[in-house]
């Protein structure tokens, strides 16, 4: 029961990370009616919006000590963060909370990206084949990366979560289990219910704002909301924006448990469109669904108990879950009929 | 001579086309030599490379079907060829006969499975198979394909039928050779040489024969053919077998050249590759996918060994000045930043010339060679978008 319980706890959040890239993913199939294979990339810029933040707020003054020395007789230096010289106590602050404060500057670089990636490229292609879609996007997801590697190298960059919450919680504690038996990393935790709200926010944003309703008139019949005189594609110009914050931000948070590298987006773009064919193209509570599905199948299979009967299961589970959905229902969990069928 | 090249369909143009392109493969070594691509290794990955991605345009140029999992195969080809040296014999043909084998076959199993969906679906499924293929690979597998280390020749390998004919390679690991000729260097270009020629004259037949028509019917409007009362998934499932098996004897010829094989052949960048190389050279075209290996395969060996001290030498005829900032400028295309020209130039191809270069190469011959006001009405239809399908 226990490990079962972690192995729930495990999967929440890559779940979530899955999820929300699926998410995103899907409102982009939905609406624009593109595959986009630079998907992966913006989840890894977002990633790296953090690493930048970080460096930024901890560039450090390097001062002597007065009088203290070395053991081998030369001075200490001491190292101060220059926001902390300027901000005192809030400059602390910053430096240690960096990771969630970036979040203040990867919302407005994502927008902007996203936008100019809907303005400048994908616009042009919604009346292309997918099979073009899928080529010009995997080409800019190539280009995105090498230019992330020239910036920041090709080695992962460690992020830390903030240290008051950089330990584990003794969950099975808290559930009348013996302590010690579930512990779980805070951090986790806090991105499970971080993907929870995001995705709740992106639901709930669609269904109660008259914008929302727009959009989702606009994926159902897109001709008949145009010919009521709504500009409907500047929405849709919002939306994938959206999608690429709801990326980021996905990358972004995931960085103390996965340090980021330029080549993170690619490794979880298979793996999300995996979640997305698996919940079913073109719907939104398919992706959420599979996401969260395939995050804690993929974390039962890696159970020592399990990968003795069937070796290596945990690294094919996912491939072979889409494959036998795709088999049995070939739409996908919750798929709806005519959704990318050509 | 621009008919025969941009494909015109008579028998005559075939013969000339098959004949200029052997020529051109036969004399590669010269050729190229001017380009600084002159040498036997390199040549040998344009002809392996060129075998790949004209299975491939099989599948993707004929059939519309466009797959991200075929570098599975490529693995399987590579890993037969290194079992049939470790177990049977040394010779290339027999290596090469089983890798197209198994290839086949892993092509007839993933192929029945992948093609009952078409489009994006079709895409992903073949995806999801080569990851699920490099896994097992990497990890389960590891008796068969000795894991991350990848598989190697030793000398206690039994090599049942070099034994048998009383072939000993004495204390050297042995290299694959066919009948006393080992497969190294120029020898070794030119087996892969000999291939490729086959393999081309192959793909023309294939273009040619009625088959190959109905593959074009199948990308244009499958609906159609439905109706007709035609079963497509037939002949769909045998052009993906037949590109299956041109990836695994490219497999093979890498395993051929060099007995090794490791997993990383079979990961989805893999597959990602032999996509660029087909739809930079033109999918659908007969010389387009040869054409597209050779450019990358070029720009990965050439284009990265650029570095800037090289690039400092070469514009040192330029103020100080103008020539660090342009060797600065310069430095992130090339080297170690290949891939990022790389990612560029297949962008601007997918947006601008989706017929790839041949498309390009066409343009260009209408331009030069047709009256003005014909080039035009000849033009206009090409260069619209084509409409989603």
């Amino acid at each position: 029961m226990e490990v079962f319980l972690l192995q729930l706890l495990n999967g929440l959040d890559k779940g979530g990370a899955y999820a929300m890239i699926a998410l995103g993913l899907t409102l982009i199939f939905g609406t624009l009616g593109v595959v986009n294979f630079a998907h992966g990339a913006l989840f890894m810029l977002g990633a790296f919006c953090a690493v930048t933040f970080n460096a930024l707020v901890s560039m450090q003054q390097v001062t002597l000590h007065p009088t203290e020395t070395t053991a081998w007789g030369t001075p200490v230096e001491i190292k101060t963060p220059y926001v902390e010289l300027w901000f005192g106590d809030f400059g602390r602050f910053l430096v240690e909370f960096s990771v969630p404060v970036s979040i203040l500057l990867a919302v407005p670089v994502m927008l902007l990206i996203g936008l100019a990636m809907e303005r400048g490229l994908i616009r042009h292609f919604y009346k292309r084949p997918h099979i073009e879609q899928i080529l010009v996007t995997f080409g800019l997801a190539i280009v995105l990366q090498e230019i992330v590697k020239i910036f920041y190298g090709a080695n992962p960059i460690p992020q830390s979560a903030p240290p008051s919450v950089d330990q584990a919680l003794d969950i099975g504690g808290l559930l009348g289990f013996p302590p010690g038996e579930i512990v779980y990393p805070y951090w986790r935790l806090i991105y499970f219910l971080f993907s929870a709200v995001v995705i709740g926010a992106v639901f709930a944003f669609l269904r109660y704002t008259t914008f929302g309703m727009v959009v989702r008139a606009g994926m159902a019949d897109r001709e008949t909301v145009t010919l009521l005189g709504i500009n409907i594609d500047r929405r849709f110009t919002i939306v994938f924006a959206l999608a690429a914050i709801v990326a980021g931000l996905a990358g972004l948070m995931y960085t103390p448990i996965l340090s980021p590298d330029y080549h993170m987006g690619m490794d979880f773009l298979v793996i999300s469109f995996v979640v997305v064919v698996v919940g079913g193209m073109g719907s939104l509570p398919g992706a959420v669904a599979a996401g969260f599905l395939l995050g804690i199948l993929q974390s039962f299979a890696s159970l020592n108990e399990v990968k003795q009967i069937f070796p290596g299961i945990d690294q094919i589970i996912l491939y072979l879950v889409a494959v036998v959905v795709l088999l049995v229902r070939p739409r996908g969990l919750m798929g709806q009929k005519g959704v990318m069928e050509t | 001579m621009n008919k025969v090249l941009l494909g015109s369909e008579s028998k005559r143009s075939d013969w000339i086309l098959l004949v200029a392109f052997s020529i051109v493969v036969l004399l590669g070594p010269y050729i190229l030599a001017p380009f600084g691509a002159g040498y036997p290794d390199l040549l040998q990955r344009f002809a392996i490379f060129g075998i790949f991605a004209i299975g491939f345009n099989i599948l993707l140029g004929l059939t519309g079907y466009l797959s991200f999992g075929h570098a599975a195969f490529l693995g399987v080809g590579s890993y037969t060829a290194v079992w049939s040296f470790k177990l049977l014999s040394m010779n290339p043909i027999l290596a090469l006969f089983f890798a197209m084998l198994l290839a086949g076959v892993f092509a007839v199993a993933i192929g029945y499975i992948c093609l009952r969906r078409a489009g994006i679906y079709f895409a992903i499924l073949t995806l999801a198979f080569a990851q699920m293929s490099y896994n097992l690979a990497y990890s389960v597998l590891t008796p068969i394909t000795n894991g991350e280390t990848g598989l190697q020749l030793s000398q206690q390998d039994p090599r049942a039928i070099d034994a048998l004919f009383g072939r000993d390679y004495g204390a050297a690991l042995p290299v694959s050779d066919l009948f006393g000729i080992e497969m190294t260097g120029y020898p070794g270009f030119y087996f892969c040489g000999v291939i490729l020629i086959i393999a081309f004259y192959i793909s023309i037949r294939i273009f040619r024969s009625p088959f190959g028509m109905k593959l074009r019917a199948i990308k244009s409007n499958q609906n159609r053919l439905n109706y007709v009362g035609i079963n497509t998934k037939p002949y769909m499932l045998v052009a993906f077998v037949i590109s299956g098996m041109y990836a695994g004897l490219a497999g093979g010829l890498m395993a051929v050249t060099d007995p090794l094989a490791g997993a990383e052949r079979m990961q989805w960048t893999a597959s990602g590759e032999v996509v660029l190389m087909t739809i930079l050279g033109g999918a659908g075209t007969l010389l387009g996918p040869v054409l597209g290996a050779g450019i990358i395969k070029y720009f990965e060996n050439i284009f990265s060994a650029f570095n800037e001290a090289l690039l400092m030498e070469t514009f040192s005829f330029l103020p100080a000045g103008l020539q660090e900032t342009l060797v600065a400028v310069l430095s992130l295309f090339v080297g170690k930043g290949w891939h990022l020209t790389l990612g560029i130039v297949f962008m601007l191809i997918v947006i601008f010339l989706p017929g790839g270069l041949m498309e390009g190469f066409r343009r260009l011959v209408n331009l030069f060679t047709r009256p003005p006001d014909q080039g035009k009405s000849e033009r206009a239809p090409a260069a619209q978008a084509q409409p989603a399908e």
